[in-house]
């Protein structure tokens, strides 16, 4: 199949970027959409062009590193992760246009790369429990109710692509955040550090220049692991208690 | 008290202010239309002028209504600050295609609270003002004397613009509620599986209700039409 790209070219972090167009006439519908930019790097090479910089790493789905705003979506037309959209999805001889995600807090390194290490200073703000070394406990020695699990699960499911602030009009980083503090605030493990990390991660949310949530849930729509907005309303109840409750003042 | 302003000034802070002064300002809409329905006795005014009098002198309503005017100004303060702040976090090149998942309602509440906002000023200027600072005259009811307001009204909606203006801007309030009454209870974190289908469908129904009797009475008014 034919296709044209029209690609967002950006040399460094501060450099003015363009869109670049290129049209391709030799993709397989079967190809990724990660192989078809792949062709588009080799042609480019054999030119001696610089070619695209985007990010991918697994190809499977699961790692969150792939990361372009396709024809107006985050992953492009479908709910699912970029490596995993296939040209099947697109028409013979169509226009696509890919962006990098556009936010204060994720700036652009190059091309359709971007800086999302402000998900990770939120991480390290709270998103973790502190475990002391010793005997290995038994397995499922802390009973957890089932319908808990599942929740923790489907929150923990999030690979932090960004995606929701791709999506989001205001580049908020609340499902991210939401789902990053269920997932923990569900379970058991997570309790000694529940107060403090909900405040601390909120804050580091709030520092990193992500927008309010407004609640279009246009997040949950392009969310590639299905991530609920139901997080967003828990953790807005884990912040308010905490706030109200935690020795933090 | 460290703790209370920064509570106050993180974006969840923020939120929390506005889902609490909507749903207040929605708990007043209802209020108010259940008042104004009074329009529309065929009495000649008389339990509508003797409600306005009402309203404009107990103290607790009067204590109300300021709280109610803090409470839209905090609304459109902090929408004004959120908004600012999501603007400037999409950084400094936008998207060239957005192809957007969301509601055209839930993605517009700015522009529709503007809209609101200048209604707001129309209608105070119309009736809330003309109550307190203009030459209103007098009937008597069983010996005291009340402002004759219902035929302020009445007069008002003898024009087609104005009643036009009315219903137009209730049809605006309609789509701002349609999403703020959900929004709201989302933001305050009462999202439940057991009481969400009953959230969504009041949010609904008071989006679609309320607007509407609202609307119908510069109508009614307009064509003459009483009721009870």
């Amino acid at each position: 199949m034919k296709i044209t790209l029209k690609v967002w070219r950006q040399k460094s972090k501060d450099a003015k970027g363009e869109f670049k167009t290129y049209p391709l006439d030799h993709v397989s519908q079967d190809m990724s959409f990660l192989e078809m930019f792949d062709v588009l790097n080799n042609d480019l090479v054999r030119k001696g062009e610089d070619p695209v910089a985007f990010d991918h790493d697994c190809r499977e789905g699961i790692c969150g590193m792939c990361s372009m705003y396709i024809n107006g979506r985050p992953h492009g037309p479908l709910q699912t992760t970029t490596c995993q959209l296939h040209m099947r999805t697109f028409k013979d001889g169509e226009t696509i246009t890919v962006e990098p995600w556009r936010a204060k807090a994720f700036p652009i390194i190059k091309d359709l790369v971007v800086d999302r290490t402000s998900f990770e200073r939120i991480q390290q703000a709270g998103g973790y429990i502190s475990v002391n070394t010793g005997g290995v406990p038994d397995a499922n020695e802390i009973p957890i109710p089932k319908i808990d699990a599942d929740k923790a699960f489907d929150a923990a499911a999030c690979i932090g692509c960004g995606a929701c602030v791709a999506a989001c009009k205001n580049a908020s980083a609340m499902l991210f955040v939401s789902a990053k503090v269920s997932q923990l605030a569900l379970l058991p493990q997570g309790q000694p550090e529940r107060k403090t990390r909900v405040e601390n991660m909120v804050a580091q949310m709030d520092a990193e220049d992500f927008g309010a949530c407004t609640n279009t849930l246009a997040c949950e729509a392009e969310c590639p692991k299905g991530i609920s907005v139901t997080n967003i309303a828990r953790m807005n109840r884990e912040y308010f208690s905490a706030k109200a409750s935690s020795e933090n003042a | 008290m460290n703790w209370f302003t920064n509570f106050f000034s993180s974006t969840l802070g923020r939120k929390l202010m506005m889902a609490l002064t909507g749903l207040f300002l929605i708990l007043f809409l209802a209020v108010h239309l259940a008042g104004n329905l009074q329009l529309l006795k065929s009495d000649g005014g008389r339990a509508f002028n003797v409600y306005a009098h009402f309203m404009t002198h107990n103290p607790l309503i009067v204590t109300i209504s300021v709280v109610n005017f803090a409470f839209i100004a905090i609304h459109i303060i902090w929408a004004a600050i959120l908004t600012r702040r999501n603007r400037a976090a999409r950084g400094p090149v936008g998207y060239a295609v957005t192809n957007n998942s969301s509601s055209l309602t839930s993605r517009n509440m700015g522009i529709l609270g503007t809209l609101i906002l200048v209604f707001i000023v129309i209608h105070l200027r119309s009736f809330w003002y003309e109550t307190h600072f203009g030459n209103i005259p007098l009937v008597d009811y069983d010996g005291s004397p009340v402002k004759d307001l219902f035929t302020v009204v009445d007069v008002a909606y003898t024009q087609l613009w104005f009643v036009v203006l009315y219903v137009v801007s209730m049809a605006i309030v309609g789509f701002h509620l349609y999403h703020g009454f959900g929004s709201a209870f989302q933001t305050l974190g009462l999202n439940h599986v057991k009481y969400n289908p009953a959230i969504r469908f009041i949010g609904v129904a008071f989006s679609i209700v309320v607007p509407v009797l609202f609307a119908l009475i510069p109508i009614l008014m307009f064509l003459d039409i009483t009721i009870g």
